[in-house]
């Protein structure tokens, strides 16, 4: 390989220029600031402002206490549902988007986005009025219900009791709503870019073979998708488990996910070396997910 | 639940408190900048260039204060704003990026001064110290005054929608002990205050709690928590104009703007005695203008200013000589200004770093049971 950058080992001089200025700022501006944040949680708090580096363990002994790892483990499960749920809604959508036609892809693909352009509290807060009390769900199915009450005093019977709002905000159905919501375009971008780069003809072969709508989307489709697939499941379930801002404004009392426990350690309890301890532990437990998948990935190359 | 409520969901600055959080990373930027870039200013006759960074809360200030200043002691005055007291603290823990006049609550009084970041105020440079109100001279938080003029103060307290209730919720229990209101009641998500709220009402100090304390709050919070719809981020007004609750532990102040949007809202302070705060203007250690920043303190203090910043922003002022000048039905506001039986049943929370990671630990046990 002598062609151009083709192989950095070739190329040494070049490669060094172009990487040295993303390497330095991953270094100054990423690597520099978590090791302080991880150095912080072998510490303890030395005063309002002062913590004191002594390589204790107690922070992480705290942060795997039953209480938090509960916690941990409540988060993960809403993140895992969430993520479950916009795959199920994104992979029609990623659908509908590669088969439309293509002066229109464009515009499908600028409605995902758009959602992107307003700032996320915003989206929230616009979410929280649809979904209040008296919010316009409410006032939609309210308005259903008297109509149908109003059908039933025609026929003759018994007018339906009065309207009872339903409790849509404040729980964790709020929460993983919300969290759809917000992550939803995570998903469908990554399998829109896997299917679009599919080979239709495929698909076209498959049904010519005799295989049926379904067994073609199952054994077809899905495989050729995988890899969107694998890489929207990681991009939504991550920020979705470090979701803070959504359980705090639309969750009820027992919402709370483990990166408002977070948040709270560095804020209100002012206890950052043990927040630093949380926060780790979640980026320990990433590592090993990834460890893991990418020992799977090795043996099955090693067995093909 | 129409559009105007949602606008005003951010118009005030405790309401801010939660939604400002996201947007503190761009605000984090501008503090930096405040100090620098400017071609030099006229040196002011105290030796000073003729300016001053102000660091404060949202919707915090009389609409032409700022301007007022300018006009009268020529200093341009740069204001930049902060959404919380941990945003405050966050930001002033790594040094002093160049604010001369900043706004902490009480605890953090104590705090900031514990941690060596607040210059003592000369008072001879504050003549208007004055006009204070003479319970508000000496105050627990910062003994003799050595590092902080209080600018508002607040009390927290029950607000209800009166067609919604049976009789005044004049006790806590209605929040904290009762099924009456079962999913129709809103508290606060602070830990620290909480604790304090429900020692107040089984008869303690809210500086006095202890660990058996702490254990047997923590037993009634968790059994109290199936009728509480929501931990609110300081946002119950809101939650109350909405409908969304009919009974919520909030402040005074914002209690009072919501009953001005509608009256069938009330406010009361239980008769067990509650928690008092209050902002205060203080000095932090480095600030490049130290001597414009008595002035403007001072000025802050003025009685004509003070009027003009409690027309704007309606919180209970301890400034005598500005509340003089305010017209009656801001006076005889019973909830801006609660009867004094009640308010000498009320304290401060004294900042304690002892206790305040241990709220915590036992608000995330009540949340997770």
């Amino acid at each position: 390989m002598t062609g151009p950058l083709q192989d950095w080992k070739g190329q040494r001089r070049p490669f060094a220029a172009i990487a040295s200025l993303p390497v330095f700022w991953l270094a100054l501006f990423f690597v520099a600031p978590m090791t302080i944040v991880w150095l912080y949680s072998f510490g303890q708090n030395a005063g309002p402002a002062d913590i004191d580096i002594s390589g204790t363990l107690d922070n992480y002994k705290r942060a795997t206490e039953w209480l938090y790892l509960s916690i941990f483990l409540k988060s993960l499960a809403v993140a895992a549902l969430t993520t479950l749920i916009c795959l199920i809604v994104g992979f029609p959508i990623a659908m509908a988007i590669t088969f439309a036609a293509p002066r229109w892809r464009p515009w499908l693909l600028l409605g995902i986005m758009l959602p992107f352009w307003t700032n996320l509290l915003i989206r929230t807060y616009a979410l929280m009025a649809l979904m209040g009390t008296n919010g316009y769900m409410n006032k939609g199915l309210g308005g259903l219900w008297e109509g149908a009450s109003w059908l039933r005093t025609l026929v003759g019977m018994q007018p339906l009791e009065a309207w009872t709002p339903v409790q849509l905000l404040y729980n964790n159905f709020a929460v993983v709503l919300g969290l759809v919501y917000v992550h939803l375009p995570f998903m469908v971008l990554p399998l829109y870019s896997a299917l679009d780069r599919m080979d239709k003809s495929l698909i076209e072969a498959s049904l010519d073979l005799g295989a049926g709508h379904f067994k073609t989307f199952m054994k077809i489709v899905v495989p050729l998708a995988a890899p969107g697939i694998v890489a929207g499941v990681m991009i939504t379930l991550i920020p979705a488990l470090g979701a803070y801002l959504t359980p705090d404004l639309m969750g009820g009392t027992e919402s709370q996910m483990i990166a408002n426990v977070i948040e709270r350690q560095f804020k209100r309890a002012n206890d950052w070396p043990f927040g630093a301890a949380l926060s780790f532990l979640l980026i320990y437990a990433m590592f090993i997910l990834i460890a893991l998948q990418s020992m799977r990935t090795n043996k099955s190359m090693e067995r093909g | 639940m129409d559009f105007k409520t949602f606008l005003h969901a951010g118009s005030n600055r405790r309401a801010m408190l939660k939604g400002m959080g996201v947007a503190a990373v761009g605000f984090s930027l501008t503090g930096a900048l405040a100090g620098c870039g400017e071609k030099d200013a006229a040196k002011l006759a105290n030796g000073e260039e003729a300016k001053l960074n102000f660091y404060n809360w949202d919707t915090y200030i009389g609409e032409t204060t700022l301007e007022d200043y300018m006009d009268k002691a020529g200093v341009d005055v740069n204001m930049t704003l902060f959404a919380s007291n941990d945003e405050l603290f966050a930001k002033l823990r790594a040094g002093n990026q160049g604010y001369d006049v900043i706004v902490p609550s009480n605890d953090f009084v104590e705090r900031m001064a514990a941690a060596d970041m607040l210059t003592e105020l000369d008072k001879a440079q504050i003549p208007n110290f004055k006009n204070v109100a003479p319970d508000y001279q000496d105050v627990p938080y910062d003994p003799a005054r050595k590092f902080s003029m209080p600018y508002t103060w607040l009390a927290l307290g029950i607000g209800y929608r009166k067609s919604k209730v049976k009789s005044v919720p004049d006790s806590w229990k209605v929040l904290f002990d009762s099924d009456e209101y079962k999913g129709r009641i809103a508290v606060l998500s602070e830990a620290g205050d909480m604790f304090r709220l429900y020692g107040k009402y089984i008869g303690k100090s809210v500086n006095g709690l202890t660990d058996a304390d702490l254990k047997t709050i923590e037993a009634m919070m968790i059994k109290q928590k199936p009728n509480i719809k929501s931990f609110h981020e300081d946002n119950g007004q809101d939650l109350l104009l909405k409908g969304e609750v009919d009974v919520v532990l909030e402040y005074n102040g914002d209690i009072a703007q919501a009953m001005v949007e509608d009256p069938d809202i009330g406010f009361v302070i239980p008769k067990e005695g509650s928690q008092l705060n209050s902002d205060n203007l203080c000095i932090p250690k480095g600030a490049p203008h130290p001597k414009n920043a008595h002035a403007f303190i001072n000025y802050l203090l003025d009685a004509e200013a003070g009027k003009k910043i409690t027309e704007t922003i309606l919180y209970p002022t301890p400034n005598d000589a500005a509340k003089a000048l305010m017209p009656a039905e801001y006076k005889n506001n019973a909830v801006i200004f609660p009867p004094a039986d009640i308010l000498a049943k009320c304290e401060y929370a004294k900042f304690n770093p002892e206790l305040q990671p241990k709220y915590e630990e036992a608000f995330t046990r009540v949340r997770a049971a």
